[in-house]
């Protein structure tokens, strides 16, 4: 608010006053602000949430439909085992947009409009992060809606969905600072991209997805296991169909706060350098 | 007066390329400095480092008083800064833009739609006030982007060069803009590679080379600085130009130029000019001009490096992204 009495120019001219502090309330409203700017470019390309959206309704249709009956005898069976994998792979997927739309501010300069602004430095990076949370919820929602167009009607009810959203959300959160750190490392949004997907292909098939980690190789299984995006789908899937979820919640935790850990401060240290 | 920008001796250095060797430049109050080079020569580096965008290596300046490096908060509040290309987001329309920065600024929301009308009606946007910025013209962006520099009435402005890739009635829309921002008391750091606009605009210019300032003044010391004066004869016919330039090199015994319609050439005694008359004269040609001028700028360009300016630049509307993927 403070720097709404800036004083009219020429009475400002040689040296201004003090900047305001910038105190952590302050910084929130800054980050708030820039997410209210991510929402509005999201209702400006509706195409985008569509791009976002089409590739898991086209995984919920392909995997169900082609390989449900080969894999378990019951389409409907394998929809029940997916479903929960598939959203957290949505998810996953979309953090990658994190990047690269950051990447695109940066490139198209109006990062360094924010940056030349007497605001809170973190702003425009958690600004965009938080509106980016709202992409990754309409994903999640996308995908819940084709599963029940399709019958699925998932054992843990709306609680258990809900709860099974939070998790995956939660986790999003945490590895879109990954992204993000990508973004600002990277020279184009094309590369981010591209780097961003290759991995996110083993990430997210090599793990309990699609297939029981038992029933792969050894090595591969061995993978998957420790893979944190097992942990999510296990935790989502003891929420929506009944199941454990104590021990890979606390994987997934475990995942979540490690991730944040070593991605937040590099993120903000590689925005902060970013020329 | 206090100088809005002092800068003494600075540099950067990129991976193995000095960017800024030592540049020192000041910018009082109330006018405009034109830092005027080629590509590459060091300006966008230098309005960076000012703006608190980039750290300098060595050397430190003072904006409003500030240091650059030790109180870049402080800078941040009196200064406005226009990129190389339009930084506005073009998803977003021309209100929601500058609404955007306007309530980043502190305003209420009210206070920020009124602040955004004002700006938008200032530079001729009010039409176009609810359109996303995509759909604006080149012209237009780079208005909208320079509004969104000016809603937090900074006193000090850098423009990175404003008219880079415009035409040329966008670019003296663009000018009167900024003649209008001095005359309201705002300095102005305005970098350009065309030389005609450092002259239009400046009271001083520095001009930059590989990192270093090469020249410093204003426009017509600068001019003076290159030396001779600069003769140029304009024939009523087209066909005699070959003739006129030999008669005025015999008489200047300088090289000769020839554009056109124009012959000139420089000249270090301006005395030759009625030797020139008669000997056109005597030679029955009808001459439609005929002037003793300064050089322009081109011309210092050419004396000071060795080399003319627009050749090095590697194409003006190359350095617009913006402008290339909006077409």
């Amino acid at each position: 608010m403070s720097t709404a009495t800036t004083a009219e120019p020429r009475e400002q001219a040689a040296a201004a006053p003090p900047a305001p502090r910038l105190t952590p309330a302050v910084a929130v409203r800054h980050g708030g602000l820039l997410a209210w700017r991510s929402l509005l470019k999201i209702k400006r390309n509706p195409e985008e949430i569509l791009g976002l959206t089409f590739m898991p309704l086209m995984f919920v249709a392909l995997f169900v439909f082609v390989f449900g009956q080969a894999m378990m005898g019951d389409w409907q069976a394998y929809r029940d085992f997916i479903i929960p994998g598939i959203a957290a792979q949505s998810v996953i997927f979309a953090t990658i947009g994190t990047g690269v739309a950051l990447n695109t501010d940066i490139e198209k300069g109006i990062f360094d409009r924010f940056r030349s602004l007497p605001i809170a430095r973190s702003a425009p990076l958690v600004g965009a992060i938080l509106g980016d949370l709202v992409r990754y919820g309409l994903t999640v929602i996308a995908v819940l809606v084709v599963a029940a167009l399709i019958g699925y009607r998932p054992e843990g009810g709306v609680l258990g969905v809900v709860a099974a959203g939070a998790v995956v959300m939660l986790f999003a959160f945490a590895l879109c600072w990954l992204s993000a750190f990508m973004g600002l490392l990277l020279r184009t949004p094309m590369a981010v991209n591209i780097f961003g997907s290759v991995w996110m292909f083993p990430l997210t098939f090599g793990a309990s997805t699609f297939v029981d980690p038992d029933d792969m190789p050894s090595w591969m299984g061995a993978f998957a296991k420790v893979n944190p995006v097992t942990h999510v789908t296990d935790t989502m899937r003891g929420l929506m169909e009944g199941g454990p979820v104590a021990v890979p919640l606390m994987w997934t935790l475990v995942w979540v706060a490690v991730l944040i850990g070593v991605f937040f401060p590099l993120a903000t240290r590689a925005y902060k350098r970013r020329a | 007066m206090t100088d809005a920008i002092r800068a003494e001796g600075l540099v950067k250095r990129f991976k193995g390329t000095t960017a800024l060797d030592g540049v020192d430049l000041v910018a009082r109050a109330g006018a405009v400095l034109g830092v005027l080079g080629p590509n590459g020569s060091g300006k966008t580096t230098t309005v960076r480092i000012l703006a608190t965008l980039l750290t300098p290596d060595g050397g430190h300046a003072t904006v409003g008083g500030h240091d650059v490096v030790r109180a870049p908060h402080e800078v941040r509040r009196t200064i406005g800064l226009t990129g190389q290309y339009a930084a506005v987001d073009q998803d977003l329309t021309g209100t929601q833009n500058l609404v955007l920065i306007a309530r980043l600024l502190g305003h209420s929301r009210a206070g920020a739609r009124a602040r955004a009308a004002e700006l938008l009606a200032r530079f001729s946007l009010s039409d176009a006030a609810d359109r996303p910025a995509k759909t604006y013209s080149g012209g237009m962006r780079r208005r909208l982007d320079l509004a969104a520099s000016l809603v937090g009435r900074p006193t000090l402005l850098y423009l990175d060069e404003p008219t880079t890739g415009l035409d040329p009635h966008s670019r003296n829309e663009l000018w009167d803009v900024v003649r209008g921002l001095v005359d309201d008391g705002v300095t102005v750091l305005l970098t350009t590679q065309y030389l005609e606009e450092a002259d239009q605009l400046a009271d001083d210019i520095v001009v930059l080379d590989h990192g270093k300032v090469i020249s410093r003044g204003t426009p017509d010391e600068l001019k003076a600085r290159a030396g001779a004066q600069v003769l140029q004869v304009q024939p009523l016919h087209a066909g005699e130009l070959e003739r006129v330039g030999g008669i005025v090199e015999q008489v200047t015994g300088s090289e000769v130029r020839t554009g056109e319609r124009t012959a000139s050439a420089s000249v270090t005694d301006p005395s030759v000019m009625p030797e020139v008359v008669r000997r056109l004269d005597d030679a029955g040609i009808s001459v439609s001009e005929l002037n003793l001028r300064k050089p322009s700028l081109d011309e210092v360009f050419l004396a000071l490096t060795g080399r003319p300016a627009e050749d090095t630049t590697g194409g003006a509307d190359g350095a617009a992204p913006a402008e290339r993927t909006h077409a």
